[in-house]
């Protein structure tokens, strides 16, 4: 495996949301929270996130980039902890 | 389990709020000690808990992204969702017969009814079923 190198602090990308959709007005409050896109019979959210594969160290996914086949994606509490 | 996936032509990715340098420990220090080779698939970081809030499963008091799985089709298309708090972990038994159920009704147009395995009855559904499951299919 080539070595890995990585700076400490890297933006973390997130969600990639159409731009329309993302400047749609939102009133004179801006909302601090965004809100739940996601359901289901609807496209999936875009994102980018950075990863750690086995094997392959640190790369940046896109969950687009996996279109044309089944996904799972599966969210979790936290590393090192019980269930 | 893992087996299971790649012969459904499934990529699995994983994402909680922990770093990537997080994961990788995590990997090296326990998973592989749990599972030959460790969790072969990538594990991604979701620091901030932007992607969690809007698949509707980010916890802000906890800061930690809850226990959610989606299913998305070769369309992009979310299929299935399930969403739990933290105590209660997955079934891959379930997560896998819902995606051999959805791979099916989109390669054959049937549906399959509640319960359903691979094998089992599948429904057309259509005119001549209405008030006719009964005739094909008993729970």
């Amino acid at each position: 495996m080539a070595k890995m190198k990585d700076g400490c602090v890297k933006p973390a990308g997130g969600p990639i949301i159409p731009a329309a959709e993302a400047q749609a007005p939102t009133g004179s409050v801006q909302k601090e929270v965004a809100p739940m896109l996601a359901k289901v019979g609807k496209e999936a959210i875009d994102f980018e996130a950075t990863a750690y594969v086995e094997g392959k160290g640190f790369v940046p996914v896109k969950l687009s980039d996996h279109k044309g086949r089944w996904i799972v994606l599966c969210f979790y509490p936290g590393d090192f902890t019980f269930v | 389990m893992n087996k299971e996936f790649k012969k459904l032509g499934v990529i699995v990715l994983s994402m909680s709020t922990d770093s990537r340098f997080v994961h990788k420990i995590w990997q090296e220090e326990e998973l592989s000690k749990m599972v030959e080779g460790g969790v072969p698939f990538p594990m991604l970081s979701d620091a901030g808990g932007k992607i969690g809030s809007i698949y509707g499963v980010y916890d802000e008091a906890a800061g930690v992204d809850i226990r959610g799985r989606f299913i998305i089709d070769p369309d992009f298309v979310i299929r299935a969702m399930e969403v739990l708090t933290p105590e209660v972990g997955r079934n891959p038994h379930e997560l896998v017969r819902q995606i051999k159920a959805f791979q099916h009704v989109v390669a054959t147009g049937e549906v399959t009814p509640s319960g359903w395995e691979p094998g089992g009855v599948t429904l057309n559904p259509g005119p001549d079923l209405v008030g006719k499951v009964w005739e094909v299919w008993k729970p």
